[in-house]
């Protein structure tokens, strides 16, 4: 079972709730039709027609319907940007948006289908609560939350993802524990199985979270010593501003890791945009031990 | 009752109710000719169409009006001042550091207000949203009324709605779009067409006559969505400053 398998499993099952209204734009709508035949008024298909998709929900929240809004992470969030920003945020109304696809699932589709930039863009927002789970049973909580709340949420789902499932992750989990005094690796999503192999033999804490909005300040503020790492499967440094003001009255040092800005304009597979990024383990690890060793450096050399 | 007044443009007799409190929110000012090209459609909304009153702004079974071009907010602020929605003395401070009116409307700070609108082409999505809303719950009372600006009509978010609307026949909505004739590439072939082809029902009426804005107001049947055209056609072209024609009369304005 995928990602997507897993959400319109769980979305067709809300619409036992009256409030709960999905509507699409053309994707994944196959996926819904026993679910449009048994409810026509709460599961809306406008077509091809991203900027519709999103207005619909706007209006729909006015009206007190609950909006689960689903299509390809470059059409939902950053073709109908502002949508988004006016017909929810400015109307004081709140939406479910989950995208499928992520930064880059179907690669060999090329820059159109690719969206690095969607939680950075989601991040300009206020107030929006954001879930990049790692596997497909982390899915169905993430939902049920972000369905049963009142505000915006962005369930940010892939193809890629972990070998096991960690339910209750929105606060930082330890997965690894290096002891006192280690840098902390915060892996976010699917990206953690790769970031723990790739600091299985240096002295790295790591610990996971499928929800970086509200990123869990708490938490990072218990677990990090000086020396902070951020691996996430966007765009590299997304989560930097968060990070830096939750630590700013301590000294630390940040490596922020993952998608680069860069168009590659390269096909291939999402393994192989994982190595190019740096973000296969052998990548991971060769810009963590980078970092740990500059740091060593920092420390060892008088300033010049 | 219409009575003119010495904010009238040339030829145009304001809605008497209208004429103290827009007066009041001029304060002095000068006004393009798209403020008072929309206050005769804003007035016969408030007075004679609209199932909403100020005791009624949050019963779900309201009709909802949905102000798209924003900038259109002189006439709607007027409007509801008369209708008692907000208070008189709101008025005198528009736009001010405490003032709950500004250049564009926002639904969270004026009591009746349905949408905040401003930046173009997002009014009609909502409409079909809500429309759609209300028709899950079972509400088959309350109509959705949107404004738009023929203009407005350049967005193509516009165009996703009015043909999804059309398909389903979305039987809930109705669009009024005011042609000022102010497209900068117009709509060869009549507004009205762009609906109709869609398969809305549409009638085009002139925007200053509230007795054909009336008709066509609540002349939807019921099956389909609705569109009505309110043609700002000045009142006589002896009364125009510059002796200028129909489509030069109006400026596009305050546009954002």
């Amino acid at each position: 079972m995928t990602m997507r398998d897993a959400f319109v499993a769980s979305a067709t099952r809300f619409l036992d709730d009256p409030r709960t209204t999905i509507v699409l734009a053309d994707i994944s709508a196959d996926a819904f039709t026993e679910a449009g035949r048994r409810y026509p008024d709460r599961v809306v298909n406008v077509g091809i027609r991203e900027q519709l998709m999103i207005g619909v929900a706007g209006g729909l929240a006015l009206t007190g319907q609950r909006p689960i809004v689903h299509s390809y992470a470059p059409f939902l969030v950053e073709r109908a940007y502002e949508q988004i920003k006016l017909d929810l945020d400015h109307q004081g109304v709140g939406a479910v948006l989950v995208s499928i696809g992520a930064s880059y699932d179907r690669a060999e589709a090329g820059r159109t289908h690719l969206a690095p930039a969607d939680v950075a863009l989601i991040d300009t927002l206020d107030g929006w609560t954001v879930h990049v789970p790692g596997h497909p049973d982390e899915v169905p909580d993430l939902l049920r939350d972000a369905v049963c709340g009142r505000h915006s949420t962005y369930l940010r789902l892939s193809m890629r993802g972990n070998a096991r499932a960690y339910p209750q992750a929105g606060g930082l989990q330890v997965v690894r524990d290096a002891g006192p005094g280690a840098a902390l690796l915060v892996a976010v999503g699917p990206v953690r199985d790769d970031a723990l192999a790739a600091v299985a033999d240096l002295p790295v804490t790591v610990a996971y979270t499928h929800r970086p909005r509200p990123f869990d300040v708490t938490g990072l503020r218990t677990l990090a010593g000086g020396e902070v790492i951020v691996v996430e499967p966007y765009l590299a440094g997304t989560s930097t501003r968060v990070v830096a003001e939750a630590l700013a009255d301590r000294p630390h040092r940040l490596l922020s890791l993952g998608v680069g800005r860069a168009e590659l304009r390269r096909y291939g597979t999402a393994g192989d945009h994982d190595r190019w990024h740096g973000l296969d383990p052998a990548g991971l690890r060769r810009a963590v031990v980078d970092f740990l060793t500059s740091g060593d450096r920092t420390r060892g050399e008088p300033a010049r | 009752m219409t009575t003119p007044t010495a904010t009238r443009p040339p030829g145009r007799v304001l809605p008497g109710p209208v004429v103290a409190p827009l007066e009041r929110l001029r304060a002095g000012r000068h006004y393009d000719a798209n403020v008072y090209s929309t206050v005769d459609v804003h007035w016969t909304l408030y007075d004679r169409v609209l199932r909403v009153t100020p005791a009624t702004v949050d019963d779900p079974d309201r009709d909802r009006f949905l102000l798209s071009k924003g900038h259109a907010v002189a006439g709607y602020y007027a409007v509801l001042a008369a209708k008692g929605f907000i208070p008189a003395d709101w008025l005198d401070d528009e736009g001010g550091p405490d003032s709950r009116l500004g250049g564009h409307p926002d639904r969270t700070l004026v009591p009746g207000v349905e949408i905040g609108s401003g930046s173009l082409g997002h009014g009609l999505g909502l409409g079909v949203g809500t429309a759609l809303g209300l028709r899950a719950q079972g509400r088959t009372t309350p109509r959705v009324y949107v404004l738009l600006g023929d203009a407005e009509l350049d967005e193509g978010s516009n165009h996703e709605a009015i043909a999804y609307a059309g398909a389903t026949g979305l039987a809930g909505l109705t669009a009024i779009v005011l042609d000022n004739a102010s497209a900068s590439h117009g709509w060869p072939g009549g507004v009205a067409s762009r609906f109709a082809v869609n398969g809305w029902t549409a009638a085009t009426v002139d925007g200053h006559d509230h007795d054909a804005l009336y008709a066509a107001l609540t002349g939807h049947d019921g099956h389909r969505p609705h569109a009505v055209v309110a043609v700002d056609t000045p009142a006589h072209p002896a009364d125009r400053p510059d002796g200028s024609t129909a489509g030069d009369v109006t400026t596009p304005g305050s546009r954002p």
